[in-house]
């Protein structure tokens, strides 16, 4: 039987809600910016990783969707840190974090660049961020593109695929500027499609689980 | 001595953003660095920025830094001896 690539799970951020794999498993509507709403997801999901607090916010968005969806490849000892590969984008870049700096040294008689807001003013950190964590080690990449291109993500994984560089990847995209973010993120793996349940990791469900 | 400690306490915790220590949790005594609060280069930089922000001191050299940045007691006698303000 021929093997595809197989979206194993997914997650999903946005207006103040979690889902993983469809399901919803956190929301908040009260909270009213991303930074309560990442504290707050973070607390409820006993997450103990103290660095969190040091991120930004387009890396705690993007930590803590990976968080969510390894929960079970981390607790059967599915993951392969050393053939997992994380391709991400967004349209932001870290223009949120950019913009953070800049207050630092805006103003001439109070200048006082912050050396921890400078450390995020790249938005692949939040990729490295996920790698400490997991001590992932494969291939990574980071985008910058108008909008979430199912089509582009589908053809650069699939080339990793192809190219023996990884057998495990985290895709997607992880967007935050201000008080709009948008997560959402993939995990796919080689499998033979067997029961005709799994989902394909093809442009047109990619699209279908970010749109939906 | 020990009110300033306290207040500094309270500054690295904000500083640093170690949203889950209290400052009754930071030992006046204990390395910041490595053991303690297991503060990393990028924090040293940022407690070095609190140092001339809040008490217009500045540490030029690195060996005086390693010293000066030990522990909060260091940190306190060091901004005792030299805040003008």
């Amino acid at each position: 039987m021929k093997e595809n690539l197989i979206i194993k799970d997914f997650c999903k951020i946005r207006n103040n809600q979690i889902f993983r794999n469809g399901i919803l498993l956190f929301h908040d509507e009260t909270l009213a910016n991303p930074a309560l709403f990442l504290k707050s997801a973070y607390k409820y999901f006993n997450l103990s990783y103290p660095k969190f607090f040091k991120m930004d916010n387009l890396s705690k968005l993007g930590f803590l969707a990976t968080e969510i969806l390894l929960k079970d490849k981390i607790k059967e000892n599915l993951l392969i840190p050393g053939e997992t590969g994380i391709v991400i984008s967004n349209s932001a870049s870290s223009l949120d974090t950019d913009r953070a700096f800049y207050e630092t040294i805006s103003d001439n008689s109070n200048f006082f660049p912050s050396p921890a807001v400078f450390v995020y003013t790249l938005p692949n950190i939040m990729i490295g961020e996920i790698c400490i964590r997991h001590k992932i080690t494969g291939e990574n990449a980071f985008f910058v593109s108008e909008k979430f291109d199912a089509e582009f993500l589908y053809n650069y994984v699939s080339d990793l695929f192809k190219l023996n560089k990884i057998s495990q990847c985290i895709a997607g995209w992880v967007d935050l500027l201000g008080d709009n973010y948008d997560a959402v993120q993939y995990f796919i793996e080689k499998g033979k499609n067997e029961t005709n349940e799994n989902v394909i990791f093809e442009p047109e469900n990619i699209s279908r689980i970010y749109i939906k | 001595m020990e009110e300033l400690t306290e207040k500094l306490k309270k500054e690295i915790i904000e500083a640093l953003n170690l949203e889950e220590t209290n400052a009754s949790d930071i030992d006046t005594d204990a390395p910041l660095f490595m053991e303690g609060l297991g503060l990393d280069s990028i924090d040293a930089l940022e407690l070095i920025v609190l140092l001339e922000k809040k008490y217009g001191l500045k540490i030029h050299a690195a060996k005086e830094g390693k010293k000066v940045l030990y522990s909060v007691k260091t940190m306190a006698e060091y901004i005792r001896k030299n805040n003008k303000g």
